[in-house]
């Protein structure tokens, strides 16, 4: 006589194959050893994409998109809606914690070379997310309509404009006019809301699929150790509450900064005033926004801004396809070349943003 | 025979798909380009009584959907521009203090003649015309 409880299992087994699942998760190990650290990182950013979801859910609920109420709609939100600060802010702060765990996700991986064989479209699946969590950051920054926003989509669109070719189709495509307006703001709320998750779950799904089906990378100094010296501990439940605090330390982290610091609404946007003093991006674009600043006008004939918009389409597509080209060196130096091309990757990003930020 | 009967008839099929999937695709990709919208086309616009506009100061108009950055020297002599920086598309605004016209966004710095000087913009701003009619002052479009 089987319980209540077994009945219920045995019904859905039958119908979903649960049992293979469940033995799958049963055996799931996961290696511990000084850089486990960095595995959370990917389970990081995904609760933070799900807090994202959340937020962004509770605030469609009062967001009005359209040059004249945006900010209207927002401002009604931190003033009135009962804890609407403190779901904006989440939503604000949530977005910035999202990339820049990506970003420490990214170079983990990198670092540890855990792009190499089987994960080559792990890691390219991994760089699609951030470009599209870029693709999120850009396009909800415009959505409160304040005047940074304003100004900082007409530049981001303007550079899409530069590619040859087709750069004024697309300019005009995103934009939905030849000028940031009301049009600009419908469509990137489309994009923000709908165009935007929907392929960012689509990718989402393949990146974790593989991740399931490949399992936990060893970097190479563990994968070398003795197989009685490896410690691994089960994933389930074991290694998946260890997931749960490092949440649980993030989500404090987001409501610490979204209680004492809400995010600003700044001043509403209008197409008749010049730009503001100090405008600058979202840090995440910061290092490309102070490279570009620096970059001259006029280099061999050809703009400075194609040529710096094309370096960095460039960058990004080589740094997408590491698993493909990776330089390996037989040299026992501590340095090898993918090293030294991440560590330069790394500082220029940092070097830059602080400078934009200083100067 | 049969090869070459399945070859034509998968032949016949891809070309059925691609022809489907450009039916398809066509209308999607020309609903995203947006419309022209029709736009009045302004030629000039009065800005009022010219003595009521201090010299050494400045203000952003409306050029139809254009913003245009009138100046007024201290000479008294007046300047317009279209505001759009010709850099990255930000809105310029005059300086009185250092007697320029500078883009905020990339510091993009511009003399009282339109040139630009220093930072990244590629271009001089395109001038308008100022015309002072009985005492009252008009922007116009810079005869091409």
């Amino acid at each position: 006589m089987s319980t209540k409880k077994e009945q219920v299992f045995q019904w859905l087994d039958e119908r979903f194959q649960l049992s293979p699942l469940i033995e799958f998760m049963r055996h799931k190990m996961v290696p511990i050893h000084r850089h486990t650290i960095w595995y959370y990182m990917g389970g990081v950013s995904l609760f933070l994409f799900i807090v994202q979801l959340f937020t962004g859910i509770l605030l469609l609920l009062y967001y009005q998109p359209g040059e004249d109420s945006a900010y209207e709609s927002i401002r009604f939100i931190m003033n009135k809606v009962p804890f609407g600060w403190l779901f904006r802010s989440i939503h604000s702060w949530g977005a910035n914690l999202f990339i820049f765990f990506i970003f420490v996700h990214m170079f983990s991986t990198y670092f540890t070379a855990a792009y190499r064989k089987p994960r080559e479209l792990t890691w390219v699946t991994g760089f699609i997310l951030l470009l599209l969590a870029m693709g999120f950051g850009f396009s909800g920054y415009l959505l409160p309509w304040n005047e940074l926003a304003f100004f900082a989509t007409k530049v981001g669109t303007d550079i899409a404009g530069v590619v040859p070719l087709i750069g004024d189709a697309i300019k005009i495509v995103l934009r939905g006019g030849p000028d940031v307006t009301g049009a600009t703001l419908t469509r990137f709320y489309a994009f923000h809301i709908a165009l935007i998750p929907a392929i960012f779950t689509i990718f989402l799904g393949i990146h974790l699929l593989f991740v399931q089906r490949q399992g936990m990378h060893e970097p190479e100094s563990v994968a070398n150790m003795p197989a009685d010296r490896k410690k691994m501990i089960p994933f389930f439940p074991n290694f998946l509450l260890r997931d749960v605090f490092a949440w649980l330390i993030v989500l404090n982290l987001v409501l610490f900064l979204s209680v004492f610091f809400p995010w600003e609404i700044g001043v509403k946007a209008d197409p008749f005033v010049p730009a503001p003093a100090g405008i600058r991006p979202e840090w995440f674009f910061m290092f490309m926004f102070q490279a570009l600043k620096w970059i001259p006008p006029h280099i061999l004939g050809m703009e400075g801004e194609v040529l710096g918009v094309l370096a960095f389409a460039i960058a990004a597509l080589a740094w997408m396809l590491v698993p493909f080209w990776e330089i390996r060196s037989r040299s026992t130096g501590k340095l090898k070349p993918m090293v030294l091309i991440g560590l330069f990757a790394l500082f220029f990003i940092i070097v830059m943003t602080i400078i934009g930020y200083a100067v | 025979m049969a090869e070459t009967r399945r070859k034509f008839l998968n032949a016949l099929i891809g070309t059925g798909l691609v022809g489907w999937l450009a039916s398809v695709l066509y209308p999607v990709f020309s609903f995203l380009k947006p419309p022209e919208l029709p736009e009045a086309t302004v030629s000039s616009i009065k800005w009022g009584v010219a003595t009521d506009f201090p010299a050494g100061t400045s203000e952003i108009v409306k050029f139809g959907r254009t913003p245009v950055l009138l100046i007024r020297l201290d000479s008294g002599e007046f300047k317009a521009f279209e505001a759009t920086c010709t850099h990255l598309d930000c809105t310029v605004q005059f300086r009185s203090d250092k007697k320029d016209i500078w883009c905020a966004c990339h510091n993009g710095i511009y003399d009282l003649r339109g040139l630009n000087v220093s930072g990244p913009p590629p271009r001089p701003l395109s001038q308008y015309a100022v015309n002072v009619v009985d005492g009252e002052l008009f922007v116009a479009k810079a005869e091409a």
